[in-house]
């Protein structure tokens, strides 16, 4: 298997996204702190592993969200995006 | 105003053998309120040391219909789509929660959309998302122009194959385009190779028609879709995109 097959995208991340933030995220709009492109988090690339997840840019495979979940605590890293906006309600 | 989802139980009552790799799962969810066509749901298989494995299904059924319906294929060495084809029956629970997504949903009564035709583009069981879409458009009356790019292995791989020709005979706005990669039928005479760009500028929308393009599948199919549509004039915000690696199961 080859390491692109191992992709996910932000959209499989509205699940656990929602246990942090009381709104829908997918549609949420994420700013890479690499290369600056304003994207969906829908529309980034996923890593699920064990303990949760990292988001990376599409464009320049910044991590702009690593999640953890551990022992009953999430623990975010934002550190990779500059800006997050997230509509109250999108429907 | 969004909120934190719950963990509900779902009840089987109805499996469909849709493809030999392939079977629908219709459940009950009593406290289920409505979704939009394109959402998903997790799931969330528990074992009896206590070790839990979840992955997101795309619910298959319009908002209208009283049950949910995902359309699950078994990957080979999955830790949850062979539980889910294999060994559910009729009457058994699985713990969802859903419905999730904001982002890949065709909502026709969003202004936005209003009017531009759809161009769907899916790959093997990257259909269900899709088929929530042309299954609620048909169901709404709807008749925004609609095209479906549909790649299958083979003809009986062709996942929904005899309810799609049903829904596009009795209805000239929307078409079916079918390309069969590995094995095809005598006499076939729809295209035979994996989705190219070739493939998208023949079937395709022109841009000028400000269409919206879904589309579902493994990575590399629809990062190849997503890509050469963007070459041919699409705006990428009207490009949405699905992934799922065969890690899906």
């Amino acid at each position: 298997m080859k390491d692109n097959d191992l992709r996910l995208d932000g959209n499989a991340a509205g699940g656990l996204l929602n246990e942090i933030f009381p709104f829908e995220m997918t549609a949420a709009e994420a700013t890479c702190g690499g290369c600056g492109t304003m994207r969906p988090i829908g529309e980034l690339i996923l890593y699920r592993h064990g303990m949760g997840a990292t988001l990376r840019c599409a464009g320049c495979d910044t991590a702009l969200i690593r999640i953890t979940h551990i022992r009953g605590c999430y623990r975010l890293d934002l550190s990779g995006m500059s800006c997050l906006r997230i509509a109250e309600d999108i429907h | 105003m969004a909120q934190q989802l719950k963990w509900q139980l779902g009840t089987v009552v109805e499996i469909r053998q849709e493809t030999p790799k392939v079977k629908s799962l219709i459940l009950d969810v009593p406290d289920w309120t409505t979704h939009l066509a394109g959402q998903h749901i997790d799931v969330r298989l528990t074992a009896e040391d206590g070790y839990q494995a979840q992955r997101s299904y795309s619910i298959a059924s319009p908002p209208e219909d009283k049950y949910l319906m995902l359309t699950v294929e078994r990957i080979e060495e999955g830790e949850v789509s062979p539980y889910l084809t294999d060994e559910l029956r009729v009457g058994d629970r699985i713990e969802l929660r859903g419905p999730i997504g904001g982002y890949f949903v065709w909502n026709p009564r969003d202004r936005k959309n209003e009017g531009s035709p759809l161009f769907l583009v899916a790959g093997g069981s990257g259909i269900a998302p899709l088929m929530a879409m042309i299954r609620h458009r048909t169901n709404s009356q709807n008749k925004v122009p609609t095209k479906l790019l549909y790649s299958s292995r083979s003809y009986d791989e062709v996942i929904f194959r005899e309810e799609l020709d049903r829904i596009s005979a009795n209805d000239s706005s929307l078409r079916v385009i079918h390309t069969l990669t590995r094995r095809q039928p005598q006499n076939w005479m729809s295209y035979e190779r994996r989705i190219d760009r070739a493939m998208l500028a023949e079937t395709t929308w022109q841009p000028a028609e400000k269409p919206i393009a879904f589309t579902c599948g493994p990575t590399a199919l629809v990062e190849t879709v997503a890509n050469h549509l963007l070459e041919l004039g699409y705006k990428p915000e009207c490009i949405k995109t699905e992934r799922f690696g065969p890690t899906g199961g």
